[in-house]
């Protein structure tokens, strides 16, 4: 037992030590080269010389322009949908067929979510080709700027898509927590709509628990390479897409400029962080004026509409995206503007099976390693809060930092602290750089539900003279089997997706069926990306569709538990 | 005395022979090379090509107990830059990777910060078929002097491809795509520069506007590169508008623009090598009526290549591989377009008549051009031109117009 106290006792240090440790010396790794400090490439001296080159270069403005403006609108209509979906349609039929197609939207990896977009919305895509030519007379593709628009338009639609199921996801856990339901109908008595009813009570109480989320949106959607590279603008393409052409240029010296973008990236969203944070004070401030203000009218139904309308067409082209992806990958010839195939054929999956099982068994060991460890962390870490009686620490906001992070911020250095450190190119590094993404993911949807678990349960048990550990082992542990079936799902679905930290720390020698995926989309063939997408897919969504049943079949003579 | 100095100077080279194989010694590099694995850094962008390259791991286990394991690259500068890494770690031996494919600006910067093994290359037994003599671009990668540094694989031409159905006279100069462009807006396009064949599709026409092309086989300074690019310019200011999507996007990479093609999002593109337009036939990616052809005049040619860096773990097993990959056998199921349909590097005349059947016996595809059609192979501007006219195209034309 002293053993396994010493590690409760030790568990939060040790959790923010895996979490922050590599992020910050990966900081530091890109630090040093952006601030000209590299002696492998001939850099000895700190100067500010590569910020002075990169500001005159002649794309850099407006890359950061596009970075900033796509993150901030992307962000802006995900919780704009979430909070419009929530205000109109709570405890409706809609909300509840929402609800269920969320697991499948999280788990759809962001690169085959937008490939499946870009194939759906592009002037030779799929929309086009069910009306063509019949009704627009289009015997080619028409020469549209949809995909890779200059505004990045595609790009911010993409993220969309992705990151609104994310948001709607955290939302969901804060809403049991405010009783939305009896505020919306205090308000409805009131003679508040259904949606201005809820903004006004139940979104003030709802936001400050998903702030974070929100905060890590931000980041995440400024900051996306994959997506940007898919669907965002090319003349030029964002800062997070550039950065990476630097750190990735035969010309060796240009990895002094890449590295100081980085850092240019870092600081762009961190000052959008702030400039977020002062639109929150406004808000609020204004916000109030409204609330007393005592206003009744809102255009009410054409809102409800507007946000479901949004909120449906952004999950149904995910879906028909990957449906279409999955066709690709049956198909035999296939141009425009035939709506389906000349010809289905086996032969991609034929040639593609044997080559997917090598990457997908990696896919499971280090996805089911990095999720253990970080369950093992955050179990610990939340029964030593609960041993203790401490209320959750303010330090939350630390669990954030990997997520808002820019990865290509920090990853480079990590490679290198990596090397240094003799974790050469292994199964084991890669476990240990997935960890750090894994694990604020795993604790984040854990943390609420286990805070959430009534006293009692645990004072009863002690009553009856069980100890600690038989109260985690017997009664904690079973009864929130749900919850931490879902976190292990999340951080499984995490780990499933991470390209960059599996390519630099396992220095191209793990496999896994995200890095092959990446490769193969390098070579654009549709019919293999749909292949490699439809296999992400299902490796993200298969522990999602065991976490939902598993409690059901373990707990079918126990009525009480079943949920 | 003399007897200790040798003993001693055995000692100090004892540790060097076991970390460096003599690439001259054969017997040694084959006894050296069974049991170790060899980590192939490579493009894995096309099933084919991983195909080819699953194949070639398994005669290297067959014949010499070598393990190949490929690592698929999105961009080959990954594999340069986990080389510099390790350099930077002071990871000097028992590197990541033991092989890479390699050309042009790649080679450039591994060879300038001493990051290669060798020279290894002039050392192999089937050095001796390579065309060196009828093709300069083996030995000379960019107009870089290989060095014995890294071996040459396989050869290409920049060829243009066309749906026969749609444009059946596609046009033949580099004056003349200018004229089809501004008539057929939004038909042509090129990948976006820094991507390897889009710079090239700038060079061809750089060499076909400049005034002296001979000018472009040395280091230019800044006035003679002004002076020489300047009708490279002018043209693609009245060509730009009339590209896919009048130049304000472009496909990222080769396969894109295949895409591209296949969409029917555009008429006419270039590429490296016609041998992959008849493999793009046989697997639906392009329609059976894909054509190739080069310009009037001759298009770039250049050549791929397999390097070892200096730190390479696996350096004997690594030079087998480029051996066996060199062998007659591997070069003919390389040009079998069914296979990959990439052009081989060995001179036909040096090889035995069994050796010369193979490659007679491949069905070259419909789209592939006969060297006869090839026409003649222009070199590689010197390597400076390229990021020079990369930098220059992303200031003109790459930023919002």
């Amino acid at each position: 037992m002293s053993a396994a106290g010493a590690f409760l006792r030790a568990a939060p240090a040790l959790t923010i030590a895996a979490m922050l440790g590599p992020v910050l010396a990966g900081m530091a790794g890109v630090a040093a080269p952006a601030f000209g400090w590299f002696p492998a490439l001939g850099g000895d001296e700190f100067g500010l010389a590569q910020f002075r080159a990169l500001s005159r270069l002649p794309n850099f403005t407006q890359a950061a322009w596009l970075s900033f403006s796509t993150g901030m609108a992307a962000t802006l209509i995900s919780l704009a949908i979430v909070a419009l979906i929530m205000a109109g349609w709570q405890g409706t039929c809609a909300f509840r067929v929402i609800e269920r197609a969320l697991s499948p939207l999280l788990a759809a990896p962001h690169a085959a979510a937008a490939f499946g977009l870009a194939f759906l919305i592009a002037p030779s895509g799929w929309v086009a080709r069910a009306f063509s030519p019949w009704a627009t007379g289009w015997e080619q593709a028409p020469d549209l700027l949809i995909v890779n628009d200059p505004n990045g338009l595609a790009l911010i639609a993409g993220l969309v898509a992705k990151e609104a199921p994310f948001l709607f996801l955290m939302a969901l856990a804060a809403l049991d927590q405010v009783q939305a339901e009896q505020s919306r109908m205090v308000a409805a008595t009131l003679g508040h709509g259904r949606v201005s009813g809820w903004i006004k009570t139940v979104f003030p109480r709802v936001y400050p628990q998903i702030r974070l989320p929100v905060y890590a949106v931000l980041a995440f959607s400024m900051s996306a390479v994959d997506v940007a590279l898919i669907l965002g603008p090319t003349t030029p393409a964002p800062l997070s897409v550039l950065v990476l052409q630097w750190m990735n240029d035969p010309d060796v010296a240009l990895r002094f400029r890449g590295a100081a973008a980085a850092m240019a990236q870092l600081g762009l969203v961190v000052a959008a962080l702030g400039l977020w944070r002062v639109g929150e004070l406004l808000i609020a401030v204004l916000g109030r004026r409204w609330v007393a203000g005592g206003g009744r009218g809102m255009c009410e139904p054409a809102l409800r509409g507007l946000g479901l309308f949004v909120a449906v067409a952004s999950a149904a082209a995910v879906g028909a995206g990957l449906l279409g992806l999955g066709l690709w990958s049956f198909a035999g010839y296939w141009s425009f503007p035939d709506f389906t195939p000349d010809a289905l054929s086996l032969r991609t999956w034929a040639r593609s099976l044997p080559t997917l099982a090598a990457p997908a068994a990696a896919t499971a060991l280090i996805g089911l390693a990095a999720m253990a460890a970080a369950m093992v962390l955050t179990l610990a870490c939340l029964e030593t809060e609960t041993r203790r009686g401490r209320r959750p620490s303010r330090a939350v906001w630390l669990l954030y930092l990997p997520l808002i992070a820019p990865q290509i911020a920090f990853l480079p250095g990590l490679q290198m602290l990596a090397l240094a450190a003799g974790l050469n190119g292994g199964t084991g590094a890669v476990m240990l750089g997935h960890l750090v993404f894994v694990l604020p993911y795993v604790f984040l949807s854990l943390a609420d539900p286990w805070r959430a678990l009534d006293p009692r349960f645990a004072l009863g048990a002690g009553a009856l003279g069980a100890g600690p550990g038989r109260v985690f082992l017997l009664v904690r542990l079973p009864l929130l089997l749900p919850p931490i079936l879902a976190a292990a799902a999340v951080g499984f679905a995490v780990s499933v997706g991470q390209y960059l930290p599996t390519l630099l720390l396992g220095g191209g020698r793990v496999g896994t069926l995200t890095t092959e995926a990446v490769a193969l989309a390098a070579g654009g063939d549709r019919r293999l990306i749909g292949v490699y997408a439809l296999a992400l897919t299902a490796a993200a969504f298969a522990p999602f569709a065991i976490a939902l049943t598993a409690p059901r079949a373990l707990w079918r003579n126990r009525r009480g538990m079943r949920t | 005395m003399f007897k200790s100095l040798v003993v001693a100077l055995f000692a100090l080279a004892a540790p060097l022979a076991t970390a460096a194989p003599i690439p001259a010694d054969r017997a040694a590099i084959v006894a050296e090379a069974r049991g170790e694995t060899v980590y192939w850094h490579a493009w894995g962008g096309s099933p084919r090509i991983n195909a080819y390259i699953a194949w070639a791991g398994q005669e290297m286990a067959a014949r010499y107990g070598v393990t190949v394991r490929h690592v698929k690259l999105s961009d080959t500068a990954d594999a340069v830059s986990r080389v510099i890494a390790e350099k930077t770690a002071g990871r000097d031996e028992g590197g990541a990777v033991d092989l890479i494919w390699i050309n042009g600006e790649n080679f450039a910067s591994m060879k300038a910060a001493g990051l290669l093994f060798g020279p290894w290359a002039e050392d192999m037994p089937n050095w001796a078929l390579l065309a060196t003599e009828t093709n300069p671009a083996l030995t000379s990668d960019f107009a870089l002097p290989t060095d014995g540094l890294e071996a040459p694989w396989g050869a290409a031409r920049l060829i243009f491809y066309h749906d026969a159905a749609r444009l059946p006279d596609p046009p033949r100069t580099i004056a003349a795509l200018l004229d089809w462009a501004k008539a057929n807006p939004g038909r042509f396009t090129f990948p976006q520069p820094p991507d390897f064949l889009g710079v090239t599709f700038l060079k061809q026409a750089l060499h076909d506007l400049t005034p002296d092309p001979a000018l472009l086989q040395a280091p230019p300074d800044k006035a003679g590169f002004d002076a020489a690019t300047a009708p490279l310019w002018r043209y693609l200011e009245e060509l730009t508008p009339a590209l896919w999507r009048a130049g304000r996007a472009y496909p990222q990479s080769e396969p894109r623009q295949m895409q591209l093609m296949a969409d029917g999002e555009i008429d006419l593109a270039a590429n490296f090598g016609s041998g992959p337009i008849s493999a793009a036939i046989a697997s639906f990616e392009l329609p059976e009526t894909a054509r190739s052809y080069t310009l009037n005049g001759g298009t770039i040619g250049n050549a791929h290549f397999l390097a070892i860096p200096y730190n390479a773990s696996a350096k004997a097993g690594a030079m087998l591989l480029a051996d066996f990959l060199l062998t007659p056998e591997a070069q003919a199921r390389k040009l079998d377009p069914v296979i990959w349909g990439d052009a081989t590097v060995l001179e036909m005349d040096k090889l035995s008549a069994a050796d010369r059947a193979r490659f007679d016996a491949i069905n070259l595809g419909p789209a592939t051009l006969t060297p006869g059609a090839l026409g003649p192979a222009l070199a590689e501007p010197q390597a400076a031109w390229t990021p020079a006219i990369e930098a220059e195209w992303t200031v003109r034309f790459g930023g919002a117009r």
